[in-house]
């Protein structure tokens, strides 16, 4: 049940707070949801979605960590 | 999918489990706590990959399956009403109360209906109102923005149809409640990822601490679920007991403060009762003063029931950790996914339920 789907930003509305709302692209498949609490997200980023509300913009810095990682082990133990 | 894809690289995936390998010179116990990460875990056969010495072990993090028949059955009894409109997520529709199920209310004619989002009940709500719209609000610090949400936009719009059956559950209370088991066999965590992109992973340095457990914060791909196990077994082998965040790209140290916010205002700490585990001190959120004319238990005046639970079902066992489906004696044979005695074996994210679909044992 806490599933979450990364997906794009394509457009946002509304201007208060807790009801801004954007229409986010999953793939090409794109459907409504609530961006009340991820405020600083901008059309173009990637943000986690659970059951239709935005929890969390996707860090891209921190995206590729996990194929640096296997190096730095690799060094670590050499 | 971007974000999604590239964690299911065979190729790397297999280079962590040599990693893994490389490490692990003891047997461990680790238990991943969200029933998203128990059903990956057994899609893509994470355990058959790994040495020999790493057991794992399922926690209680599916709500489907924690949450209590007696709430279940209110469920039943509200949705049965005529003037009522019950809403739920689709998982919950299957779950056996102490008579029968959601789905088995809606062909007797109740009017029950699965939506995505808690904000389409909200729509269903402005869209009927001669009717009562009630959104069953299970789940984890996940699902509570989403819920916290809908109260606050139906208090806005004026709403007065609209009320929810909550049963929300909390992740940290239950990770104490299984470590504090002096049976407890579990040496480390994997914490949900996504109930800590809500919450943060404040709660969880004093239990790693009191209860010298390493705690990873942990993502839900394959890879996720690797280097999760990966940095987990490392702080077993050199001895270290930390909390450490595998999944950065979406978990902030401490949150989503403006769900936080929200959910504050909305909810409020209380003990609740757990399927299989039962009663455990403030591990759950129900409305608050400020909301409570949203509560549907108060709206429809309903009263405790005792019900009967099934007494083969050896759930609460396997939730923490105890045991494994396939040591259930119902397990495939009295209890399947069509049949279900207990709830791990109706959702997809029960471990009954991963075990009996993907054939493990």
């Amino acid at each position: 049940m806490c599933l979450a789907i990364p997906g794009k930003i394509i457009t946002i509305s509304g201007q208060e707070p807790l009801s801004r709302m954007g229409q986010v692209s999953y793939g090409g498949i794109t459907k409504e949801a609530s961006l009340a609490f991820v405020p600083d997200a901008k059309e173009g980023d990637y943000i986690l979605v659970h059951a239709g509300i935005a929890i969390s913009i996707v860090r891209e810095d921190e995206a590729q960590k996990i194929f640096e990682y296997l190096e730095q082990i690799g060094e670590a133990e050499a | 999918m971007k974000y999604l894809d590239e964690y299911r690289d065979p190729e790397v995936a297999r280079q962590y489990v040599a990693a893994i390998e490389k490490i692990t010179t003891k047997p461990w116990t680790i238990m991943e706590i969200c029933g998203g990460q128990t059903h990956a875990i057994v899609r893509y056969g994470i355990q058959n990959m790994l040495p020999d010495e790493v057991t794992l072990v399922h926690g209680p993090g599916c709500p489907v399956c924690v949450t209590p028949i007696e709430k279940i059955d209110k469920a039943l009894e509200i949705a049965a009403r005529p003037e009522v409109i019950f809403c739920s997520f689709g998982d919950m529709l299957r779950v056996p109360g102490s008579a029968t199920d959601l789905l088995s209310v809606r062909a007797e004619g109740g009017d029950v209906r699965a939506i995505y989002s808690p904000l389409d009940a909200v729509q269903v709500a402005r869209d009927n109102p001669h009717k009562e719209v009630v959104f069953f609000a299970v789940g984890f610090e996940t699902t509570a923005p989403g819920n916290a949400m809908a109260v606050y936009q139906a208090r806005e719009l004026g709403l007065k149809n609209f009320s929810l059956l909550v049963s929300h559950v909390l992740v940290p209370p239950a990770m104490e409640s299984i470590l504090s088991n002096p049976d407890c066999k579990v040496q480390g965590f994997l914490a949900a990822g996504h109930v800590c992109t809500v919450m943060g992973m404040d709660s969880y340095a004093p239990i790693a601490a009191k209860y010298k457990v390493p705690i990873v914060v942990t993502g839900f791909e394959p890879l996720d679920i690797l280097q999760g196990l990966y940095m987990c077994i490392h702080q077993l082998e050199a001895g270290r007991r930390q909390v450490e965040n595998q999944y950065a790209r979406v978990v902030e140290a401490h949150g989503n403060q403006s769900a936080q916010q929200l959910i504050s205002d909305v909810f409020q700490v209380i003990p609740r009762q757990w399927r299989g585990l039962g009663e455990i001190p403030q591990s759950g959120w129900g409305l608050a003063p400020a909301y409570a004319d949203y509560d549907a238990e108060r709206r429809f005046g309903l009263t405790e029931t005792a019900p009967d639970e099934p007494s083969d079902c050896i759930s609460g066992e396997i939730m923490q950790g105890l045991k494994k489906p396939a040591q259930c004696p119902a397990f495939g044979a009295k209890c399947t996914p069509d049949h279900p005695l207990g709830a791990p074996m109706v959702s997809t994210e029960g471990a009954c339920s991963a075990y009996y679909r993907y054939g493990n044992e």
